[in-house]
């Protein structure tokens, strides 16, 4: 096997401990908390660029899934089901030991799903919706599909934001932690700022080698091919439409996985981060980082999302993903990580004069 | 429901109903000459009404709304010269993300230029509590202006591309580009006036509905994806009907909130367009083969 | 010219098919079979209804009525990646490749339905997985160097002249291991000489087994290399036979000499 598909793991790899020892001898740890939230955000990102860079198929409902994943989980693991402890159902649970007994600040028990439980489900849930909305969205083309896609995320945003049970406007905190394993705890707690940073970095190397094995198969050409043509990918034997739930399927996983996570993270969720912006800015790191490319991706995701998560960009954070968007896709449609791609830059530049009737591709 | 609810509901519905059609007609035009659908067509809506209404202080009413028609038109053009053209064979992918690209980044322009307070330009005639009275329902005047000035739009619409020699002009366009170039006509030109006139007709409905149910720097996307729910409703490219489509969504949204919490009103018309996506792509009006062919 | 043959088992069997686009009868009541290891030719006049036969044998469209059966089994209105599954692979009029894929990953595309690695199995690079990946490779290396492409294994197909677009296609096509290809025009837009070596190939395909429905214009490769034609004419069967009896045909003489 070619290993060299590989090496950016290890690069990778390395980075990531090298910033932690960096933060760590200057003291200034307090960057690991955004490097964490951006390695979330990166998750979903890289799911997506299998999506779309990859298998060719747009989506603008990338953060409804996130949002599902977060919702889920923020939901599980705050409704307190105290009153009802005595119900049949919840005493199964609890002999099965999946549920939790806490006190929250004022000392109130609150009795509720284990975590991992609200996780699992919160993936199955994922895994249910993708596939009622893959289905039909997915024999959509080109500006069907985006719209069907947007109006996806936009229903997921508008349930979250309109109902009570998800806290309408101020969406669902005191989220508890997520102990993972014994010790090792996602939370947004102080002392375990170095510890969670490693669990979501550890995370997405997974989630990356995970798709670069994909991408790099029989599947994966499979998948790339159909981006290329549908109909002859199909004549030479490639199941399209099933091809193309699954590689939607994964995405809206590695969306929900993030969401759930993140939202332990932050002990919180709110509406916003089912917002359209977010997927258009999802859309936006897949492009800049070059569409079909996993690593390029990631670079960006983590380098934009970190810059927004210190508010580099003040108030004009989502202008600045919307210039991102234009500038890349007229000028350099096939990402900026790339080898070559300053002269490309140059020679677009030169010609730019007024010129040259559009002409799109027409797909119905 | 009484009646004079039921007629309520109805003409909030029609007044909704017909700035979807127009936001669906300026979708049409500019797909019918490029194939693109932009995106950012909610946004001219947007900045007719909030244009407008900052002009409204120093000028008489009907000015500031000619002004801010101007104004959104010239930068409709802009939008194509700038971005569009310099395209050469772009993929439908990339149209798509230009689009939306500049969708946002006028919002946040208009964000940063006006914040975030929702606005309203003053009533046409009268003020918020003049109304009169229909069957018993009490209609705001603001509304016939709606009604009046769509129907105006729609008229003139059909009189330009079918009596003048410029809409005949783009009509070609439509039809067959290579062959209108051909002919001898500025298909370059016709290209940029798709982009003056939606962005124009976007501006005008922004005006004449803000009394009504305001303008805020945000409301450009739910805008756009009705206006495209509309227009596959009717058809992507055929405009008659996407005046009926408008209509139709315009009223299930305004009777929905006597069945449904307020906040699901977006929902709503959302389901509708992932309902006719997956089953009738090509509108309810009209079969799949006639789809193909291109009509104003 | 004379090219006597055995009968041999009827490998795909067409049954009055019909197929109509809005007013245009494209296929009218097509009705042939074709035995195993053949070449048959289907020739007629631009908008015959040859590729849109075509279509419906590979399952890209549906038919109005009729039946496509492949070794006795009914195939009318399987997906096209099924129809790939039992044996028939198709080439295009106007080559349809994934451009920005390499040469190696467009032919390999062709194993696809000989192999099995799915989503799971990838993702975790399962040993077998690597191991039949790997055996992929070298099938198709194989093939390319039987149409001169190992060199240019790495080369973004859309970089490569029509000619050797061409003979990607037809790679990738053998790739899949067919019993029944299906050629439409195969030497459109190829030279002289890429015709002849065309001849060939199809010759050396024919001679591994695989039977062959051909789609082509270019009379003098038909008559060369056929044992059997179907003539079509505004998507209606105006003759069949062997190439000498088809020749003499007076109102096929007449379909192209009014054509020319
Ligand atoms: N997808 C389609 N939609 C509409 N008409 C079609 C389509 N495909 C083919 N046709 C029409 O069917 C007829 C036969 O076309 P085709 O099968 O391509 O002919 P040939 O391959 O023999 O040149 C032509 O009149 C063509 O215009
Ligand atoms: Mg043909």
């Amino acid at each position: 096997m070619d290993l060299k598909r590989y090496y950016p793991v290890v690069v990778l790899i390395l980075v990531v401990i090298l910033i932690q020892i960096l933060t760590s001898l200057f003291g200034i740890t307090f960057y690991l908390t955004q490097l964490t939230m951006s390695a979330y955000y990166s998750l979903l990102t890289i799911g997506l660029c299998m999506l779309m860079g990859y298998a060719g198929q747009i989506s603008l409902g990338q953060a409804g899934f996130f949002a599902i994943g977060g919702y889920t989980t923020a939901f599980l693991t705050t409704v307190n089901l105290i009153d009802k402890a005595e119900a049949p159902v919840l005493s199964l649970f609890k002999s099965l030991g999946i549920m939790v007994l806490r006190e929250d600040l004022y000392g109130n028990k609150i009795l509720h799903l284990s975590p991992w439980v609200a996780f699992l489900f919160a993936v199955i849930i994922t895994i249910f919706i993708a596939f009622l909305i893959g289905v039909p969205v997915l024999k959509l083309k080109g500006h069907y599909l985006a719209m069907a896609t947007l109006g996806f995320g936009i229903i997921v945003y508008r349930v979250v934001l309109g109902t009570r049970a998800f806290g309408e406007a101020d969406g669902i905190t005191r989220v508890p932690g997520f102990n993972l394993l014994p010790g090792i705890r996602v939370s947004g707690d102080f002392a375990n700022r170095v510890e969670n940073y490693y669990i979501a970095w550890v995370l997405v190397i997974i989630g990356a080698i995970l798709l670069i094995n994909l991408v790099n198969s029989r599947a994966g050409r499979a998948l790339r091919y159909l981006h290329g043509s549908e109909e002859a990918a199909s004549t030479m034997g490639v199941n399209v439409s099933r091809y193309k739930l699954n590689v939607f399927v994964l995405s809206a996983i590695y969306a929900s996985v993030a969401g759930v996570f993140l939202t332990h993270f932050n002990a919180g969720i709110g509406p916003s981060e089912a917002s359209v912006m977010k997927s258009v800015r999802y859309v936006a790191i897949v492009a800049a980082g070059g569409m079909a490319n996993l690593w390029g991706t990631l670079i960006m995701a983590v380098t934009l999302n970190f810059l927004s998560l210190r508010g580099v960009f003040g108030t004009y954070d989502d202008a600045v993903f919307a210039v991102i968007l234009i500038v890349i896709m007229l000028f350099a449609p096939r990402g900026l990580i790339r080898k070559g791609v300053i002269s490309e830059i140059e020679f677009a530049f030169k010609k730019l004069k007024p010129g040259g009737i559009i002409k799109v591709k027409r797909e119905s | 429901m009484s009646f004079e609810q039921v007629l309520q509901y109805i003409f909030s519905g029609i007044t909704v109903g017909s700035i979807y059609a127009v936001v669906a007609i300026g979708f049409n035009i500019i797909y019918n000459s490029t194939g693109i659908i932009n995106f950012a067509q909610g946004e001219f809506v947007m900045m007719g009404g909030i244009i407008a209404h900052s002009f409204t202080p120093t000028m008489p009413l009907f000015l500031a709304v000619v002004l801010a028609v101007v104004i959104t038109t010239a930068v409709g053009s802009l939008i194509e010269l700038v971005f569009i053209r310099s395209l050469k064979n772009p993929s439908v992918l990339r149209m798509i993300i230009i689009t939306i690209g500049l969708s946002i980044l006028i919002r946040e322009i208009a964000l940063h230029i006006w914040d975030e307070k929702i606005r309203a330009l003053p009533f046409f005639t009268g003020s918020e509590v003049t109304s009169i009275t229909i069957f018993g329902a009490h209609i705001s005047p603001q509304v016939l202006w709606v009604l009046g000035i769509t129907a105006l739009i729609v008229v003139a619409l059909q009189f330009f591309f079918y009596f003048t020699f410029t809409g005949q002009a783009m009509r070609a366009c439509a039809a067959n580009r290579k062959a209108a170039s051909l002919c001898g006509i500025n298909t370059r030109k016709m290209v940029n006036l798709s982009f003056c006139l939606s962005a124009a007709i976007g501006a005008v409905a922004g005006c004449t509905v803000s009394p009504l149910t305001q303008t805020h720097y945000a409301m450009g996307t739910p805008l756009a994806i009705k206006g495209f729910t509309v227009a596959i409703l009717g058809g992507l490219g055929n405009s008659t009907a996407a005046v009926l489509a408008g209509l139709l969504l315009g009223l299930l949204e305004s009777f929905s909130i006597s069945l449904l919490p307020m906040a699901y009103k977006d929902v709503i018309a959302i389901s509708i367009l992932l309902l006719i996506l997956f089953f009738r792509p090509g509108g309810l009006f009209q079969s799949r083969q006639i789809v193909a062919l291109k009509s104003f | 010219m004379n090219r006597p043959y055995i009968r041999t088992p009827v490998l795909l069997e067409v049954k009055n098919l019909n197929k109509s686009f809005g007013g245009v009868h494209a296929v009218n009541n097509v009705s042939f079979t074709l035995n195993s290891g053949i070449i048959k030719a289907i020739i007629g006049p631009n908008g015959a209804g040859k590729t849109t036969l075509f279509n419906i044998i590979s399952g890209i469209l549906k038919a109005n009525s009729g039946r496509v059966s492949f070794k006795g089994e009914d195939i009318t209105g399987l997906n096209p990646h099924e129809i790939a599954e039992r044996g028939i692979v198709r080439t295009f009029q106007n080559i349809k490749l994934a451009g920005h894929m390499s040469v190696l990953d467009n032919v390999m595309i062709g194993r696809h339905s000989k192999t099995r690695a799915g989503f799971f199995a990838a993702a975790l690079s399962l040993p077998w997985t690597i191991k039949e990946e790997a055996r992929t490779k070298e099938v198709c290396m194989e093939i390319m160097e039987m149409f001169s492409l190992t060199d240019l294994a790495n080369e973004e197909v859309s970089n490569l002249p029509f000619g050797k677009q061409r003979a990607v296609e037809f790679a990738r096509a053998l790739a899949a291991d067919p019993e029944l290809l299906l050629l439409d025009e195969p030497a459109s837009g190829l030279n002289i000489y890429e015709t002849e070596e065309l001849a060939e190939v199809i010759e050396r395909i024919k001679n591994k087994g695989i039977t062959i429905l051909l789609v082509e214009h270019d009379m003098s490769l038909v008559m060369d290399i056929s044992d059997e034609i179907l003539v079509l004419n505004f998507g209606k069967e105006v003759a069949s036979g062997l190439p000498e009896k088809v020749q003499k045909n007076p109102e096929v003489i007449n379909i192209y000499l009014g054509e020319g």
